[in-house]
């Protein structure tokens, strides 16, 4: 790979890139070469180092020091101040395309670099014109009058590609004889499979341009289909580098997610075979469809896919929180339509939904630990017309004994707490109203590794209570631990169901990638 | 957002407690700092009896037309409509009492009707139709400024009954006027409901985290409507309190309430319980701002003062209560390992 008998050197070479954010080593001794015409991958799971990487070429952090870095076979100093990868000739598209949509796709195209003509005028023809070329050059068919909020959507992520080749270009006009980088991260999320053609379209035809392409991707298909060479990241480490013909699928599944990790707990088998508590039925909705699946009293139920599958969705449909298309949902004898679910008809319900999105839509961090836990009960705590703070109190101190959420004190603003006790907090705001159905969001993201077998523990006492428990997750370890069946989404569907001794994170991976 | 850890915050020592106690109180040693500062300087007249009795009494209006921006901040709503409501419950008042002979009693209910009916109309467009409420109130507020020079052809309306004066302006209590012990039942009813009820709490969630409330099961919707026709209707009762003040309403008797009821709100909300719009907080900073201002111009400063004086307190209190909500989360990140 490294080979110096080519003449031109890589267009991005980088060596022994560290960093370390407190406790955790994000990178550590990463180095991976782009070469001038080629697209090369970069995979790796969530907290992989991806992004951390792309943060270092972008200049938003500092790496350790001892990192490399050359463009064009000439060295850079690290750390890169914030904005200087535009001096150096590189271009990020990110997973958001960043385009005005009230604009028109001349004025986005060309906002930072307006030609004027006499007395600061702005020619639109001539722009409009240069526009029209450059679309023309990457094979998009579009108006660059129209305005952007009027095109398909697929077409946003194809116009900043452009637009970054274009500044790229720009700005090295100078005469230094570089090529161009573009950093692609993620930018297929969200795309339909014959929009990521187009896009693909597109990637090959800057590559012919000379320009290198680094494309971060979690998606192991769209890395085997566009890029020439691949460097998996795992745990902050390059877990394997090479040419993409020359890898098969299962060897990178094998480098992104490692050796296979023992399952801990084996309490599955004996509560596989009871009667469903909870079902639901031809949900569909945003993200997802025909989804049915069945938890029976006692279990949790797992489930989980690679961003943009769609599990995600399913806790917020099953609990009011995101408005479904069709489908029912029964627990013990009572159906109800999904569509017509809000949040407080699901809590009357028995549903507690404890969201991933903590600070905005779990809890209010500055509102006391108290206020925050009390929410959903102050009703009841109200005595002779008066909520009494001593009444909240002793009721929310006690519950904050019961779930260990420390310092026990609800008095203290929530955001006060430690990651893994606001979880803890939250799970006992919900628990407290006796939930049938508990509907879990990444439940242990944020959160230190004690807290975590205290929040594992606090589910599973629930769900043995007899209650139903939901636990949509992308941490597969996790769900290795806690869950007695794990379903996968792929494409907004259930593709597969694991069950007792199938629940190992290799499996979910392979599931979630869709490779066997 | 993965893989971040905070540590345990460690609990705070007794210097931290002591100085909170001084943040929930700062704002009335000031005031008491300024009283003392204008006895001082001018002893003779500042520091009679009579010079506090009307500061106390002649500010019921204001207090009564912050609280209600007081409701409506707290549920996270800005009604730039309520001083032009205040214009509007008094002129319609004044009109009904003076030019058709209604009987007072009724001229204040259809006042009040008039005003929460501004209220509903903010709330319609606001809730359902999902616009901001700065730009809705802004807009009903000039349309409401409208049809009061409409209604009086921009004059002022003066000979409201006698009755409604003598129920607000009179001295009756040590001095104390009926529209002070209005404004001082008003407080402990807004204290009561902000912090005792489990209502002030569900509004308080709804302008702080308004997903956090719709997913704990709260009726989203119907707690800001509320919220702003109460604004209004509040807006009204300030404006019947002007009319009792004053035996009369002009057409722009709001506007120099607007200024200073959004400058009460804010600097109340740094005192007493910092970091939230509550009820003393407020009263406390009406009484330190006027205090302010009776002080400057018993010393023949020119009336300038007053927008000098309001307007800086406005910016002043909005940068304190940042601040003060800054520091506090600075404290607690001393401790916080950096996210990944």
């Amino acid at each position: 790979m490294s080979a110096t008998i080519a003449a031109a050197p890589p267009v991005l070479r980088l060596r022994h890139l560290s960093k370390q954010f407190g406790g955790t080593r994000a990178l550590d001794g990463v180095g991976l070469d782009v070469e001038g015409g080629t697209v090369h991958g970069l995979l790796g799971h969530n907290g992989s180092g991806k992004s951390t990487l792309i943060r270092i070429l972008a200049g938003y952090h500092a790496p350790e020091s001892g990192g490399e870095m050359e463009r064009d076979g000439v060295a850079v100093r690290l750390p890169l101040r914030p904005g200087q990868f535009r001096e150096l000739g590189m271009a990020f598209v990110h997973q958001d395309p960043g385009l005005l949509p009230a604009l028109s796709v001349t004025e986005n195209l060309r906002i930072g670099a307006l030609a004027r003509g006499a007395l600061g005028r702005v020619s639109w023809k001539r722009e409009a014109d240069a526009v029209a070329a450059l679309l023309a050059e990457f094979g998009i068919d579009c108006d660059p009058n129209a305005r952007v909020e009027w095109l398909r959507p697929w077409q946003r992520p194809l116009l900043a590609i452009v637009r970054a080749v274009d500044e790229v270009r720009r700005l090295t006009v100078a005469g230094t004889a570089r090529s161009g980088l573009l950093v692609l991260d993620e930018p297929t999320a969200g795309l339909g499979d014959t929009s990521v053609e187009r896009l693909f379209a597109v990637i090959e035809r800057v590559k012919a341009t000379g320009f290198g392409v680094l494309f971060v991707s979690h998606d192991l298909d769209e890395v085997l289909a566009i890029t020439d060479e691949v460097t998996v990241l795992r745990d902050g480490r390059v877990a394997g580098t090479g040419r993409t013909s020359a890898l098969a699928k299962d060897a990178l599944v094998e480098m992104i997610i490692g050796h296979r990790i023992e399952r801990r707990v084996s309490d599955a088998a004996n509560a596989s075979t009871k009667a469903s508590m909870v079902s639901v039925r031809g949900l569909r909705g945003p993200g997802v469809r025909d989804i049915d699946f069945d938890i029976s009293r006692g279990e949790i139920l797992g489930m989980t896919g690679l961003i943009g599958s769609g599990f995600a969705e399913v806790g917020a449909l099953v609990s009011g929180a995101l408005r479904a298309h069709t489908g029912t949902l029964q627990i013990a004898e009572t159906a109800r339509a999904l569509p017509g679910l809000t949040a407080r008809s699901a809590i009357d319900a028995g549903i507690a939904y404890v969201p991933a999105d903590r600070l905005r839509a779990g809890c209010v961090g500055e509102l006391t630990v108290a206020e925050n836990i009390g929410l959903p009960v102050l009703d009841r705590l109200v005595r002779h017309g008066v909520l009494a703070p001593g009444r909240v109190a002793d009721h929310t101190g006690a519950l904050c004994r019961r779930f260990d959420v420390r310092p026990p004190d609800p008095s203290l603003p929530l955001e006060a707490l430690s990651g893994g006790n606001q979880q803890k907090a939250l799970l006992a705001k919900w628990l407290q109203l006796s939930p049938s159905l508990l509907v879990l969001e990444e439940p242990t993201q944020g959160v230190d590794v004690g807290a975590r077998e205290q929040i594992f523990a606090a589910i599973r006492a629930w769900a043995t209570h007899g209650a139903a428990v939901l636990c949509l997750s992308g941490d597969h370890e996790q769900l290795a631990l806690m869950c007695q069946r794990v379903l996968i989404l792929r494409h907004g569907r259930i593709v597969a169901a694991l069950n007792g001794a199938d629940i190992t994170e290799e499996r979910m991976a392979h599931e979630c990638f869709g490779a066997h | 957002m993965n893989a971040s850890g905070r540590t345990d915050a460690t609990l705070p020592g007794s210097g931290m407690s002591l100085r909170r106690l001084f943040d929930r109180y700062a704002l009335l040693l000031v005031w008491i700092a300024t009283i003392a500062l204008f006895g001082a300087l001018e002893p003779t007249t500042f520091l009679r009896a009579a010079n506090f009795t009307s500061m106390f009494s002649s500010q019921a209006v204001l207090v009564v037309l912050t609280y209600a921006l007081l409701v409506s901040l707290t549920a996270g709503e800005y009604d730039l409509s309520a001083a032009p409501v205040l214009t509007l419950s008094a002129m319609v008042l004044a009109i009904l009492n003076t030019q058709l002979g209604v009987p007072i009693g009724i001229a204040i209910l259809v006042a009040l009707l008039a005003s929460g009916l501004t209220g509903v109309v903010n709330g319609i467009l606001v809730v359902w139709v999902g616009i901001d409420s700065i730009i809705v109130t802004l807009g009903t507020g000039t349309l409401v400024s409208g049809i009061v020079l409409w209604i009086s052809n921009s004059e002022m309306v003066s000979g409201i009954s006698q009755i409604l004066v003598n129920w607000v302006i009179v001295p009756r209590l040590w001095g104390l006027s009926f529209g002070f012990v209005y404004a001082l039942i008003l407080t402990i009813a807004l204290w009561y409901v902000l912090d005792y009820t489990p209502l002030g709490l569900k509004l308080l969630f709804v302008g702080r985290g308004r997903r956090v409330a719709r997913l704990s099961g709260l009726n989203v919707g119907r707690l800001r409507f509320g919220a702003l026709v109460t604004c209004s209707l509040l807006a009204g009762f300030s404006g019947v309190l002007y009319a009792g003040t004053s035996g009369a309403a002009d057409p722009s008797s709001g506007d120099s309430f607007m200024l200073p009821a959004f400058a009460a709100a804010f600097l109340g909300s740094t005192a007493v319980r910092p970091g939230r719009f509550n009820a003393w907080g407020s009263f406390t900073a009406v009484y330190f701002l006027v205090t302010g201002i009776t002080g400057l111009s018993l010393m023949g400063i020119q009336i300038f003062i007053q927008d000098l004086f309001y307007g800086a307190a406005l910016i002043i209190g909005v940068t304190l209560s940042l601040l003060v909500r800054r520091r506090e989360q600075r404290e607690r990140d001393v401790a916080e390992v950096t996210e990944a």
